[in-house]
């Protein structure tokens, strides 16, 4: 601007002051909002192990890992079989099923829909899978979405074999 | 409030065309005529609002995290000082702000007390404020029991047995304080309901307060009635907003400086104890705002009257616009007042250390000449002085004090040496 006026002594200060104002402002701001994150006693539950040694083939449990409900299905063969014959192309969220389990025999996934958090019915839907009852989202023996609102499918949390018989979530 | 204030913008137009607000807050903290010749004794109001403010919100995100329950409540603090993320610091700040908020308002008080600030116009400014000290004493009292520990238990327990003092139905009171037979759970949730209310409350008041104030306007140092509007006053914005700024920013330090560095100078080591209901501290005080009133309660050798003798000190105060007989508000042309007031502050301070030693030998009897003082400053010295004191003749108006000194300095400065 040509015709703006000189930088006096009273600019620098109004402008120094709200600067200084705003920084104290956002210091606090801090604290207060960052109170209502996950404290250290939530992240220390953060992972969670489980024994599998008693789950025998076509049955499953359903564990609980940060409050959320997380479904550990041994899988027969013709399930196996089932997920894996599934073409890419007819599927909404394409997925291949090798990708989603860490041994075939075993799919772990958080057993909430990604529709609108409810819980899904094992064994249940066109799919032979998982059916959500809430608002008709069908998933198949990989917990793929296939037909219904869901927009992805049921997603597959953190976890490592510590052996043979012992899962840690997260 | 008179104000030649008109909004310019579109928007404020509209919106102060049906609700005034933007007038309002301009005529109120802008325009507000202001005592030219205020010392910063009277920052004390703004210190006092931040304080308030800053207790709400501290205290608002701790009920988050905080749970009453008699089993949970210490574990549930604890809980904020180790896990909540920044939680130590949220706490710190509020268990501090209730010290750092009684610091203020003595100072406010003693401020009032000096310069007549109590004084027609002005009695239902200060009758407001006594209820406001009142509530203070009430919430922060409630929230001194919230964490649980044994200082906690034993406060509450102490404090509802006052009540016990009543004739007849003194029992039947504090069981209903307690919706039990002792101090546990119930008495516990029913604090926290009040401790979360009663700030509210006092919010209101102060709003009551400021518009009581803002009728008669500022009381100043000479305590002589300037007219409003006239060169006697400035602006409250831009000459008082900076002025209680600066002294706000001051008291923010040394408020940090507790917080930081020595968090739990002010509190007592046994409340990081769990309430346990069958042993009793070796010796137990209260925060130590309240130690002169405790000094008071314990220094009469009977329990009614102890209680009573605590309750009159506060409820006196709302008497204090008619107890002080004298016309001159300022402490400044009252010479025998004068001296009064510092003996009467020194007496004060005195009960305080008193309510913080042990009740037993030399203490009572100091603690019983202190009490009965108290009320003589209140009762005999206040209403006598009024009538036997030779008081200073007033100036004319705020300034001529300030000019007189500067042309005595200058006679001063021209005088042969």
């Amino acid at each position: 601007m040509s015709d703006s006026k000189p930088v006096t002594r009273r600019n620098f200060l109004y402008i120094s002051t709200a600067a200084f104002s705003a920084a104290g402002a956002a210091a606090i701001g801090i604290p207060l909002v960052s109170q209502m994150n996950p404290d250290a006693s939530v992240k220390a539950l953060a992972s969670t192990e489980v024994d599998v040694s008693t789950i025998v083939p076509g049955q499953s449990i359903t564990v609980l890992w940060r409050g959320k409900p997380v479904f550990i299905r041994r899988r027969t063969e013709v399930e196996i079989a089932e997920a894996k014959e599934v073409k890419i192309e007819d599927l909404p969220d394409p997925e291949i099923d090798d990708n989603r389990v860490k041994n075939p025999e075993w799919l772990v996934m958080v057993g909430i829909c990604t529709h609108l958090g409810c819980i899904p019915l094992g064994n249940k839907g066109d799919y032979n899978g998982w059916f959500c009852p809430c608002h008709g989202s069908h998933y198949d023996t990989s917990g793929r979405i296939r037909k219904g609102p869901a927009p992805t499918n049921l997603e597959i949390p953190d976890y490592v074999f510590l052996d043979d018989n012992t899962i840690k979530i997260g | 409030m008179s104000t030649d204030y008109k909004p310019q913008s579109a928007v404020a137009k509209w919106i102060d065309k049906r609700l005034p607000l933007i007038t309002l807050f301009n005529g109120h903290l802008m325009q507000y005529p202001t005592p030219k010749n205020l010392n910063y004794w009277w920052t004390f109001g703004g210190i006092l609002t931040f304080c308030l403010v800053t207790q709400i919100i501290t205290g608002l995100v701790l009920a988050m995290h905080y749970i009453a329950d008699a089993d949970l409540a210490f574990s549930s603090v604890e809980h904020i000082m180790r896990d909540v993320n920044y939680g130590w610091f949220l706490r710190y700040i509020h268990a501090n702000g209730a010290s750092m908020f009684f610091i203020a308002v003595y100072i406010h008080m003693a401020r009032s007390l000096f310069y007549g600030s109590y004084k027609e116009p002005r009695e239902l400014i200060w009758i407001i404020g006594v209820f406001i000290f009142l509530l203070m004493i009430a919430t922060a009292f409630m929230g001194y029991v919230l964490p649980w520990g044994q200082m906690s238990f034993w406060g509450a327990t102490v404090i509802t047995n006052l009540f016990s003092a009543i004739p007849v139905f003194g029992e039947s009171i504090t069981n209903w304080l307690w919706g039990g037979y002792s101090v546990g759970s119930p008495l516990l949730t029913r604090f926290f309901t009040l401790h979360y209310l009663l700030p509210f409350l006092i919010f209101g008041l102060v709003i009551l307060h400021v518009w009581a104030l803002h009728v008669p306007g500022n009381n100043n140092p000479e305590g002589i009635d300037v007219v409003q509007g006239s060169q006697d006053t400035v602006p409250f914005h831009p000459h008082y907003v900076v002025k209680d700024v600066f002294a706000l920013l001051v008291f923010m330090i040394i408020f940090a400086g507790f917080v930081f560095f020595t968090p739990n100078l002010l509190g007592h080591t046994d409340n990081y104890i769990q309430a346990n209901p069958l042993q009793t501290p070796e010796h137990i005080v209260p925060e130590w705002y309240f130690l002169p009133f405790y000094a008071i309660l314990r220094a009469i050798p009977d329990k009614l009257g102890g209680v009573i003798m605590m309750v009159s000190a506060i409820a006196i105060l709302a008497f204090l616009p008619w107890l002080d007989t004298s016309k001159v508000r300022s402490a400044k042309y009252r010479p025998l007042f004068r001296q009064f007031y510092w003996i009467f502050l020194a007496n004060f301070l005195l009960l305080g250390y008193l309510g913080a030693q042990p009740a037993e030998g030399i203490y009572v009897i100091i603690s019983r000449i202190a009490t009965i003082y108290y009320f003589v400053h209140f009762i005999i010295i206040l209403p006598v002085l009024g009538f036997v004191e030779k008081t200073k003749p007033l100036p004319k108006s705020i300034s001529e004090p300030v000019l007189n000194d500067k042309e005595r300095a200058a006679k001063a400065a021209t005088a042969p040496a």
